[in-house]
């Protein structure tokens, strides 16, 4: 699969913000460099994570579409 | 006889237990049923009027009132912590004492949890208990002027329009004071927008512009450097501030997680509908226990707990309980000291705040004295 991630965070079934806040609690836990993937129902995760991502300096490594989910992979960069 | 018990004696445990003495009368009256609430405290505090407390607007006298006045005579009130529910021999242990339940009501709110972020309790202030909407009016009635961050440090939490409502009175309060030229108000917030729904978001944005309130987003609080009045963030900025309102992480009450009950974050595992917690037919949860994707608030507890009140009261009576919750909420947000709208939702409506007018404001300050009427289970 594209983008193997260290941690899963399945979010799948709960709102924006919730992916979001999930994704930011799992990254205050983990190290630099661990790969994290967040699984999100709601479209607008698609866009707000990564925007997160860019503003507090992590690295986005893709956003893939899957079936009836997203999949948002980031490494902790700092 | 059926025990029917209800741990916590807030919004959501009072009426639960007020709703079901009003439809179980008959039943109470002939020993069929008992019902019983467990309170950690003898004393129900309207956590609204907090938000007044701190401007000097209302007193301690008036959102504070004894359990045993709010509660139908015919309610066993008991005063004591839970300390495990043991849902294998539904019963109930608190400190003193056990009980047990044929059907249970878990009403255990949610708290505060400041420690979560390392110099908080030092170096801020804030409004979400009685102890921290003190230390917080005295601090504003002897503020000098400088900078006031209102910070949301987590989400969920309760009331979610409250650090919009302290920042839009905290403008007013300084204006009267005439000292609004010498306030900076800056309002921070976890995620991309000012509030999690985009029409109040795009509503508060535009008055926060119209009054000067600056606002931040995106902004993760980490850690609170108290010496030097210093927020830290996820982000990796740094915000400087005279005066630190913090809206803290909030948890859920530690008897949840305890007896196993609760999720990773301390909420209880809820159907968004029935309210049964999952994996239990006589076990309900109301109010901002839940781990449901509904506001924390009393509103919510309240519609509820009618949900919860005639499905129990349905079943003892032989019938097939068929209430619903629906989702639905409802939240004043007063934009100053004489203005205010409100939004009203549900799962399936977005809100639509209204434009501020002085005749919400009102609504707002009689509901704050007719609260203790809901409370009884009469308005
Ligand atoms: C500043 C502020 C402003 C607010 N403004 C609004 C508003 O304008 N509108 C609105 O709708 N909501 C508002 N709210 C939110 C509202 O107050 C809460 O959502 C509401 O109180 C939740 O009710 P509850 O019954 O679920 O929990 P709570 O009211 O917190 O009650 C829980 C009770 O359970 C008890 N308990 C906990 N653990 C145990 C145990 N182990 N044994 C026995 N008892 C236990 C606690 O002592 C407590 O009394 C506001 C909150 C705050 C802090």
């Amino acid at each position: 699969m594209q983008g193997e991630a260290d941690r899963v965070i399945d979010a799948r079934g709960s709102y924006c913000p919730g992916p979001l806040m999930e994704l930011i609690k799992a990254i205050k836990e983990e190290d630099v460099g661990t790969v994290l993937a967040v699984l999100s129902s709601d479209a607008s995760s698609a866009k707000d994570i990564p925007e997160w991502v860019k503003k507090a300096g992590h690295e986005l490594v893709g956003v893939f579409e899957e079936d009836g989910y997203w999949r948002i992979v980031i490494r902790k960069s700092r | 006889m059926k025990n029917i018990v209800v741990i916590g004696g807030g919004v959501g445990g009072t009426l639960t237990a007020n709703y079901l003495a009003s439809k179980l009368k008959p039943e109470l009256r002939e020993r069929k049923i008992k019902i019983t609430l467990i309170s950690a405290t003898d004393k129900q505090l309207y956590e609204p009027g907090l938000l007044y407390l701190i401007f000097n607007k209302m007193e301690e006298s008036e959102i504070i009132r004894e359990i045993k006045y709010l509660l139908d005579p015919d309610i066993n009130l008991v005063v004591d912590t839970a300390t495990r529910v043991d849902t294998s021999n539904q019963v109930v242990e608190t400190e003193k004492g056990s009980y047990p339940y044929d059907y249970l009501v878990i009403a255990t709110g949610s708290k505060v949890a400041p420690e979560e972020i390392p110099g908080l309790k030092e170096g801020g202030h804030w409004f979400y208990n009685l102890e921290g909407a003190r230390k917080l009016r005295d601090a504003l009635a002897k503020f000098k002027g400088g900078k006031i961050v209102v910070g949301v440090m987590g989400v969920p939490h309760k009331c979610p329009v409250a650090p919009i409502e302290v920042s839009f009175m905290l403008h007013d309060f300084f204006k009267h004071l005439q000292m609004r030229d010498q306030v900076e108000i800056l309002y921070t917030y976890p995620i991309n927008k000012v509030f999690l729904m985009d029409s109040v978001a795009e509503l508060v944005a535009d008055l926060f512009d119209q009054k000067g309130i600056e606002y931040k987003t995106f902004f993760n609080p980490i850690e609170v450097d108290a010496k030097n009045k210093k927020i830290m963030t996820l982000e990796g900025e740094e915000e400087q501030y005279d005066l630190l309102i913090a809206i803290p992480p909030h948890k859920g009450s530690d008897l949840v997680i305890n007896s196993g009950l609760a999720d990773k974050g301390g909420w209880v595992p809820t159907d968004r509908f029935t309210l049964k917690v999952e994996g239990y037919d006589n076990v309900y949860a109301v109010g901002d226990a839940t781990n449901l994707p509904v506001s924390k608030a009393g509103s919510v507890a309240h519609f509820e707990a009618e949900v919860i009140a005639e499905n129990i009261a349905a079943e003892i009576k032989g019938l097939p309980p068929t209430a619903r919750y629906y989702g639905k909420t409802m939240c004043f947000i007063e934009t100053g000291f004489d203005e205010a709208t409100y939004i009203w939702f549900d799962y399936e409506t977005p809100p639509k705040p209204v434009m501020p007018s002085r005749f919400i404001h009102w609504t707002k300050i009689a509901y704050n004295r007719l609260y203790w009427l809901t409370a009884r289970g009469i308005l």
